[in-house]
């Protein structure tokens, strides 16, 4: 048995610290959140460089390994900073949608790009109506010879309106809710009919409605085969939940840490809040929540790297969403309580931190939906 | 270039779970002797909820110790197992899967070690060997009706008559006393100093005159505890364990040990399969069972999560042990959250139960009671196990002090 990280997850881990550290203060996401594209181009040119984005995918797709741990090791500190730069969007789920449903000529376009940072990409799968479940695609595809038509509207598409290619999950054949007949389509994000709407979610990152009306796509755009798609789109988002649930566990930690600091400080009556046994009893708390958090998501990265079955890792990763959502509750809203009138500010970062963890708490199924999940498996 | 700064040579997926060769073997092994030799009959009554009687735990002691694993905790010279920290949880996890009681406590665990660490040779010879062998039940003297969680604030004194101490006070929450003979208790040596530093560490036989004991009946019927009674009771200087008035010391040194294991995740996973086989029987009054209720369901599913949860703060704890990282207040999180999650468990099996659990009937768990048992699986436990099991959050250093201890060691408040 063994939980120590490996002398490249250190050195990974050690890379992103520095890279925060020195380039992503409070200050410096507030201007990169404010800006056009929401995210910066240097970063992500650096990211490429510093071979980050090749972490998710598997050697045999030429990536660094496509381990979840390591992942998992990257995610924690980008949740700590908050960084908005759509890592999960395109590297991750994107990535992970093309490497698990793509033919061998279509991965073999795409993936080299997506690890250079080269191109940006956004999935599109939930619409209106849909919820939380993955095979609810109303969206249609159309195929008429060589040509599909793809019609519909797709919400909260993380990353949508900077990909140059949207990954557009859409049914071919089937009921609203049936899991046969949905594929994915890459479209070119300027494609005649396609209109999006952008803005920045609650967590500073980029999302957007898209809608796509009578969207002409050659028919070898859609990724692998017709119809397929849905086990692919599945285990992409698993991974991706995986990762946000990361990424909120960093964050908690922030959140726990500087809830602390602040009590050690803040001044009322004479002493410091923090002397108080009512709030130190409730920061224990909070961190009791951080660390069975960070458990249950090493749990989930340790199986999904391990010999277990599909079925124990698809409900390690509900495990795993459905307990940080829990935390995320308890640690977000605490650190506010704790903190008073300035956590309630937009301009201290601690406000930030519960935003950008409640974002996190709904992304990709919440914590009762992944309960249930787990349930019925 | 790709990866150029992510070098990659003999990559290995670290963060694993998985147990060596060795300790796959070792489990096996355990697992074996456990089907074999822990006696059926104690296990159905285990299964039933019916309490063992002091002389089926001591034989059940024995079979352990025969076996050479009475000790785990004991270094090996001292008749220990000479187990890696891995294994002992291995051990400990065998023993909980199957309802196997761990040795009672306080002879085993608790007096043990002080005397290993601060008694003196003639003392250890004299009191190791019957506790290995269970040839001594003991029991502790630290709780008084003034002094629990402020348990420095002791006043059960003991005075210096030539070559003897004489103890007048009382102590109280003292588990099956009523079958102990020997008692461990902290006792105050020095009025005169700060109250931590005034207390000694004192072995005493309980047939010594002038000491009584009361049964305190606790919620469940069953008087679990007593209040002992100290008056003018003799006890011979070669008694006291290491020096005068540094017996707060070798109690705190004490509660080092022991940083593992202590999280109930095994019986907890015994209790979670139970709990959902009983759900399979019991019926929802509208035509189905209460494992497809939505509500019971959902809460089953969160606490098997938190059990996962709380089963890998442990495994990491044991790896941090493992590579020689020092214990750390993180046994404060594991005792927090083992406990409330036991009575969570407590609180599903009341649901469960229904009205069955209304009826007390404390002596149907006692052996030998002839009267039938109300509705599927023994529901009427249910209600007795959640009153017996507020108190785990209240022993042991309550979650509050546990609390104040993460607030103080971890977070520096």
């Amino acid at each position: 048995m063994d939980f120590s990280n490996t002398e490249e997850q250190q050195m990974l881990q050690e890379s992103v610290q520095k890279f925060v550290h020195k380039s992503y203060d409070f200050d410096t996401r507030n201007q990169i959140i404010a800006s056009e594209k929401g995210f910066s181009q240097e970063n992500w040119d650096l990211f490429g460089e510093l071979g980050w984005l090749t972490v998710p995918f598997n050697e045999e797709d030429g990536g660094f390994g496509g381990s979840a741990v390591d992942l998992v090791v990257m995610m924690e500190e980008f949740g700590k900073a908050m960084l908005v730069e759509p890592f999960i969007a395109t590297a991750v789920l994107a990535g992970s949608v093309i490497s698990k449903q793509g033919s061998a000529q279509q991965k073999a376009e795409l993936l080299p790009k997506i690890m250079e940072g080269k191109m940006q990409l956004a999935c599109a799968y939930a619409e209106q109506g849909s919820r939380f479940n993955l095979a609810h695609i109303k969206t249609s595809a159309t195929v008429t010879g060589d040509t599909v038509v793809l019609n519909g509207s797709k919400t909260a598409v993380l990353n949508g309106s900077n990909a140059e290619i949207l990954l557009v999950v859409a049914r071919e054949s089937g009921a609203t809710t049936d899991s046969e007949g949905i594929s994915v389509f890459m479209v070119d994000a300027a494609s005649a009919g396609i209109s999006i709407q952008a803005f920045a979610n609650v967590d500073g990152k980029k999302s957007a409605e898209i809608s796509l009306i009578d969207v002409s796509v050659p028919v070898s755009q859609r990724l692998g085969s017709s119809g397929t798609a849905l086990q692919a789109l599945q285990d992409s988002v698993d991974r991706a939940t995986l990762a946000v649930s990361a990424e909120a566990v960093g964050a908690m930690e922030s959140l726990l840490h500087k809830t602390v600091e602040y009590s050690k400080t803040r001044k009322q009556f004479g002493t410091a809040i923090g002397t108080f046994q009512a709030l130190q009893h409730r920061m224990a708390d909070m961190f009791i929540e951080c660390q069975l958090a960070r458990s249950i998501v090493i749990m989930a990265a340790m199986k999904l790297d391990g010999g277990e079955d599909a079925i124990e890792k698809t409900k390690s990763i509900s495990a795993a969403k459905s307990r940080i959502g829990k935390a995320i509750q308890k640690v977000g809203q605490e650190a506010i309580q704790i903190h008073g009138g300035i956590g309630m500010t937009e301009e201290l970062d601690v406000g930030h931190l519960f935003k950008s963890v409640t974002a996190a708490e709904i992304m990709f199924g919440n914590t009762d939906f992944h309960s249930q999940r787990f349930a019925s498996l | 270039m790709i990866g150029a700064v992510l070098a990659r040579n003999n990559r290995r997926f670290t963060l694993n779970a998985d147990f060596t060769a060795e300790e796959l073997q070792f489990e096996i092994e355990v697992r074996e002797f456990l089907q074999n030799d822990f006696p059926a009959e104690y296990r159905e009554k285990v299964d039933a909820g019916i309490r063992l009687s002091k002389d089926e735990l001591v034989h059940w002691q024995k079979i352990l110790y025969k076996k050479g694993w009475a000790a785990p905790n004991w270094p090996a010279e001292d008749g220990g197992t000479g187990w890696t920290a891995t294994q002992k949880h291995i051990f400990a996890t065998e023993m909980g899967l199957i309802g196997a009681p761990e040795p009672v406590p306080f002879g085993m665990k608790m007096v043990a070690p002080v005397i290993m660490a601060y008694g003196s040779d003639e003392q250890k010879q004299r009191f190791l060997p019957d506790i290995l062998e269970s040839n001594v039940w003991w029991c502790q003297g630290y709780s008084e009706p003034n002094s629990g969680s402020d348990l420095a604030s002791l006043k059960t004194s003991a005075v210096r008559d030539g070559d003897e101490y004489v103890v007048n006070g009382s102590k109280t929450w003292n588990t099956y006393g009523q079958y102990a003979d020997w008692i461990f208790c902290l006792v105050r040596t020095d009025t005169s100093v700060k109250k931590q530093e005034g207390i000694s560490f004192l072995l005493i036989n309980m047939k010594t005159s002038g000491i009584t004991l009361k049964p305190i009946v606790l919620l469940d019927g069953h008087a679990e505890v007593n209040e002992v009674f100290f008056d003018d009771v003799r006890v011979p200087v070669n008694n006291l364990i290491g020096e005068e008035n540094k017996g707060w010391t070798y109690a705190k040194v004490l509660l080092t040990h022991e940083r593992t294991n202590i999280s109930g995740v095994p019986r907890g996973k015994r209790r979670l399969a139970a709990l959902k086989r009983l759900a399979g029987n019991t019926d929802d009054g509208f035509g189905g069972t209460m494992l497809a209720d939505a509500a019971f369901k959902m809460k089953l599913a969160e606490v098997e999560i938190e059990l996962q949860a709380l089963e890998y703060s442990e495994l990491r704890t044991l790896a941090a042990l493992s590579v020689g990282k020092a214990p750390g207040p993180e046994s404060s999180i594991l005792k927090i959250v083992g406990t409330e999650l036991a009575q969570e468990m407590d609180e599903m099996f009341v649901d469960l139960a229904g009205y069955n659990c209304l009826p007390f009937v404390p002596e149907q768990f006692e052996d030998g009671f002839q009267g039938e048992a109300i509705g599927p699986g023994n529901t009427a436990a249910a209600a007795l196990t959640y009153f017996n099991n507020r108190k785990l959050t209240i022993f042991g250093g309550s979650n509050e002090i546990q609390r104040n201890i993460i607030s103080k060691a971890v977070l520096g408040l």
